[in-house]
């Protein structure tokens, strides 16, 4: 690992594939945008809050339905455990 | 039920601690527009607040912040506040979810984005806070039951 930082690019340096504006295919780049327009868009000064909120807000409402669903899965399962033992501790003292 | 410790330091440190955790979690929220943060964050901070009074306290105390049988039905009222945002804005002529067309008046579209992304993060952190709780809950129930 120590190997592989020593070719990583210095950070903001202009020149390195990840602060292209424009991709080897010739395509505007989406992190570029973002970064020159998300204080015009929603004048939110945190860039991870509009990215997350407005560009991307379909995958944050999947986030949260995962988590929800997560949520509601358990529930099932554990109250689902609770009767099965009810049942087997009502058979061992029958 | 879950019955509290009966030490009443613990009790009384929690009760100290649970405010600022809450209030911390509300900032967490509230301020994700301006610093690190935002509503899965807050949501867990603000479970965490309700958690330490029901693992000290005991359930029966700690359900007069939240009673257990709200935590699924808020829970789904922060998805579908969430939703519910997105939907609005699709009746109202917009993309889904684009918060320019909520039916706000007296906001330019940038603003309309600003209030809607505070919206969906209060949503979110409902829904996180909540389904933290319920967990809890049916955890410690069945604790109980085996018992």
């Amino acid at each position: 690992m120590f190997f592989a930082t020593v070719d990583l690019p210095t950070r903001g340096d202009a020149d390195s594939v990840m602060n292209q504006e424009v991709n080897d295919n010739g395509n505007p780049v989406a992190g570029n945008y973002y970064i020159q327009s998300a204080y015009k868009d929603a004048k939110t000064p945190n860039i991870v809050t509009v990215v997350l909120g407005d560009y991307r807000s379909i995958d944050t409402l999947g986030e949260q339905i995962v988590v929800f669903t997560a949520g509601l899965i358990l529930v099932l399962i554990l109250s689902g455990h609770r009767k099965e033992r009810k049942v087997s501790n009502r058979e061992e003292n029958s | 039920m879950k019955t509290g410790s009966e030490s009443p330091i613990i009790v009384l440190g929690a009760r100290l601690l649970s405010p600022f955790i809450m209030l911390f979690g509300l900032y967490v929220i509230f301020h994700g527009h301006y610093s690190p943060g935002g509503g899965f964050q807050g949501g867990a901070l603000l479970a965490a607040s309700v958690l330490l009074m029901r693992v000290a306290s005991g359930t029966q105390i700690s359900s007069l912040m939240v009673k257990e049988s709200l935590t699924t039905p808020l829970g789904v009222v922060g998805v579908l506040i969430y939703f519910g945002t997105g939907l609005l804005a699709f009746l109202m002529g917009g993309d889904f979810l684009d918060y320019g067309a909520l039916p706000i008046p007296g906001l330019s579209p940038e603003y309309l984005r600003y209030t809607g992304i505070l919206i969906i993060e209060i949503g979110v952190g409902l829904a996180v806070m909540m389904v933290m709780i319920l967990l809890y809950d049916k955890m410690a129930t069945g604790e109980e039951e085996v018992e």
